[in-house]
């Protein structure tokens, strides 16, 4: 496929997308609907792992300390303000600010790829069991209760923004969440093709020669893991206003790990991969959750073996793939002429 | 420019690696628009000289200074910023990424204007012969046309001073020579420090060489004079040039 095509092919994909988003209240019952504002909510969490870990080579085990803070913050924000329009706003900078400063001290402490999988992990479970243990009225953040294990209940929803009167019905929640998650992903889009996704990609396959060119590989690695936590953030809002609801086991490794199966199913180094496996992973669990017969980590554990050993590119580059090989074999059938050795559009060494 | 200030100067450089001395008290001055050649055995500390000047690497002891710039133990960005680009040893590359992108990522830096990078970018490929494997993946390429993408990589970057590691290694002879002309051709506007075993190839393009030899610059004089040379015959040629 050549660049053009491509590009034709992503917009005709996002102008579906678009339309799905907008005609689907029309056509689905309420209760669809909000499963699909809820595994919008999670496929932007996905997007922001994907971002990070695709393009930048920072993965992250504790993305749902990010996602958890963004509830927290939207939470706390739109409790005491009574408008959730600077609540969004606080629900995406909080994590970005404790983003930058823990990849501060991860990246420009030099900190290797295993070390920065552990420590994520732990802040997660230390944000756990801090939220967990503020039971009590002395954990009262201006007007709101943290609640500890029972977390927060009853968190107003998204309203039209500035105007706290006008809380949105379900429908308007999914056009939100939908058309949230087509602008964070197309936002990804043009930040991977623009000079900053560029070098990130640069820095991502050698940090030794981006830095011998002059870049600084921990800059360009703490810039993409905030905005990696602001997306995280976001998701985290959306997630909260789905359910109203937030409490300390937001901050789980099971989501945590959960993710990495999403983007490990869906194709790491894309972007329509992790949304895809995240919607797919989740429109099986839900339906797990439906029979008795077998436990959902189960399942999952092994969709991750199976996807490791079998498709270990997962999905959409599996698929893109096998179409390569196959217009490679028609071209082959076609022209007698050999062709260079460079054309074969095997993908050895793709990062797994 | 004053006269007096070298392009590059190194005072009493030394590199411990806990008891074994890799380097030791190295002075090593190059001046402007200067070409010289390092040579010497395995281990003789070449590669962790150029690992000091670039920043990989900080100095137990002693100075690096880059005209004004007292660079020891700066980190390499800022050392590339100001000037110095190096082919490393093992070819440092960008497996995932085309050729064109690996000389975009770093002419970007040395030209201000988005046209005038795109050229800066069609004429490196030229230069280094890449143009026709310009969209190619590098991780998919051979040894000798990665070592050209990072030779072209580190010409696109524009750097005053160049430090290339064994750039004729897995090169074919056609390469080799091929390698030794753009040398020359880069010598005419800039200074260069060459690492490299294959004397035909040192020959070809020396005119002033240092021996290093177990971490210490054994003596430095003129291609000629070095190759006659009985120590230098006995530490590292004897067998290659007495056959």
């Amino acid at each position: 496929m050549t660049r053009n095509h491509k590009l034709i092919a992503q917009a005709l994909a996002v102008l579906v997308a678009i339309v799905v988003v907008a005609l689907a209240p029309g056509y689905l019952d309420l209760f669809t609907v909000m499963q699909l504002t809820l595994f919008a909510s999670m496929a932007v969490l996905s997007l922001s792992l994907a971002f990070i870990w695709g393009f930048g080579g920072i993965l992250s085990f504790g993305q749902s300390a990010f996602f958890g803070l963004g509830g927290y913050a939207y939470a706390v924000a739109v409790g005491n303000f009574g408008d959730s329009t600077p609540a969004i706003v606080l629900a995406i900078l909080v994590p970005a600010l404790f983003a930058g400063a823990l990849g501060y001290f991860v990246f420009y402490g030099r900190i290797s790829d295993v070390y920065l999988g552990v420590i994520t992990l732990t802040v997660t479970l230390i944000l756990f069991n801090v939220v967990n243990s503020t039971a009590g009225n002395e954990y009262t953040i201006g007007s709101v209760r943290l609640g500890g294990f029972n977390g927060i209940p009853a968190i107003q929803t998204f309203n039209m923004p500035f105007d706290p009167s006008d809380i949105l019905y379900p429908e308007h929640a999914w056009w939100v969440t939908g058309g949230l998650l087509i602008v964070v992903y197309l936002g990804l889009r043009l930040l991977i093709g623009s000079t900053f996704g560029r070098i990130a990609i640069a820095v991502r396959e050698n940090e030794t020669r981006a830095a011998l060119l002059g870049y600084d590989p921990r800059l360009v690695k703490l810039g993409v893991f905030v905005i990696g936590g602001a997306i995280a953030g976001l998701a985290g809002a959306l997630y909260v206003n789905w359910g109203a609801f937030v409490g300390p086991t937001i901050f789980s490794l099971s989501l945590s790990a959960e993710i990495i199966i999403w983007i490990t199913v869906g194709s790491l180094g894309t972007l329509v991969g992790p949304i895809l496996g995240c919607v797919l992973i989740q429109y099986l669990v839900s339906q797990i959750g439906t029979q008795q017969t077998f436990n959902s980590n189960l399942v999952l554990g092994v969709i991750l073996v199976g996807f490791v050993l079998l498709l270990p590119k997962g999905i959409v580059l599996s698929i893109q793939q096998a179409f390569e090989h196959l217009a490679y074999w028609w071209g082959q059938r076609k022209s007698t002429l050999p062709s260079s050795s460079l054309d074969v559009p095997a993908m050895e060494g793709e990062k797994g | 420019m004053s006269e007096l200030v070298p392009l590059l100067q190194t005072k009493n450089l030394t590199m411990r690696f806990g008891g074994v001395v890799a380097n030791d008290d190295v002075n090593f001055t190059l001046g402007e628009m200067e070409l010289r050649c390092l040579i010497g055995p395995n281990g003789a500390g070449k590669s962790t000289f150029f690992k000091m000047l670039t920043g990989q690497l900080t100095p137990t002891s002693g100075s690096v200074t880059f005209r004004t710039h007292s660079i020891a133990g700066h980190a390499s960005h800022e050392i590339a910023r100001l000037g110095i680009g190096i082919k490393t040893q093992v070819p440092n590359v960008f497996n995932e990424i085309s050729v064109r992108e690996h000389i975009w990522l770093a002419a970007r830096r040395a030209h201000a204007t988005g046209p005038r990078i795109r050229e800066a970018v069609d004429e490196v490929l030229e230069r280094a012969r890449l143009t026709g494997i310009a969209d190619a993946i590098v991780g998919q390429l051979s040894h000798g046309q990665r070592q050209w993408v990072e030779i072209g990589t580190v010409l696109a970057a524009d750097p005053e001073l160049i430090l290339l590691d064994e750039p004729a290694a897995g090169m074919t002879d056609d390469e080799t020579g091929r390698t030794a002309e753009i040398i020359r051709e880069i010598n005419r506007t800039k200074a260069l420090i060459v690492v490299e075993h294959d004397m035909e190839f040192i020959k070809m393009i020396a005119k002033k060489v240092t021996i290093f030899h177990q971490g210490r610059i054994l003596m430095e004089d003129d291609c000629a004079a070095v190759l006659a040379d009985e120590r230098v015959r006995d530490i590292y040629l004897g067998k290659k040039v007495a056959a």
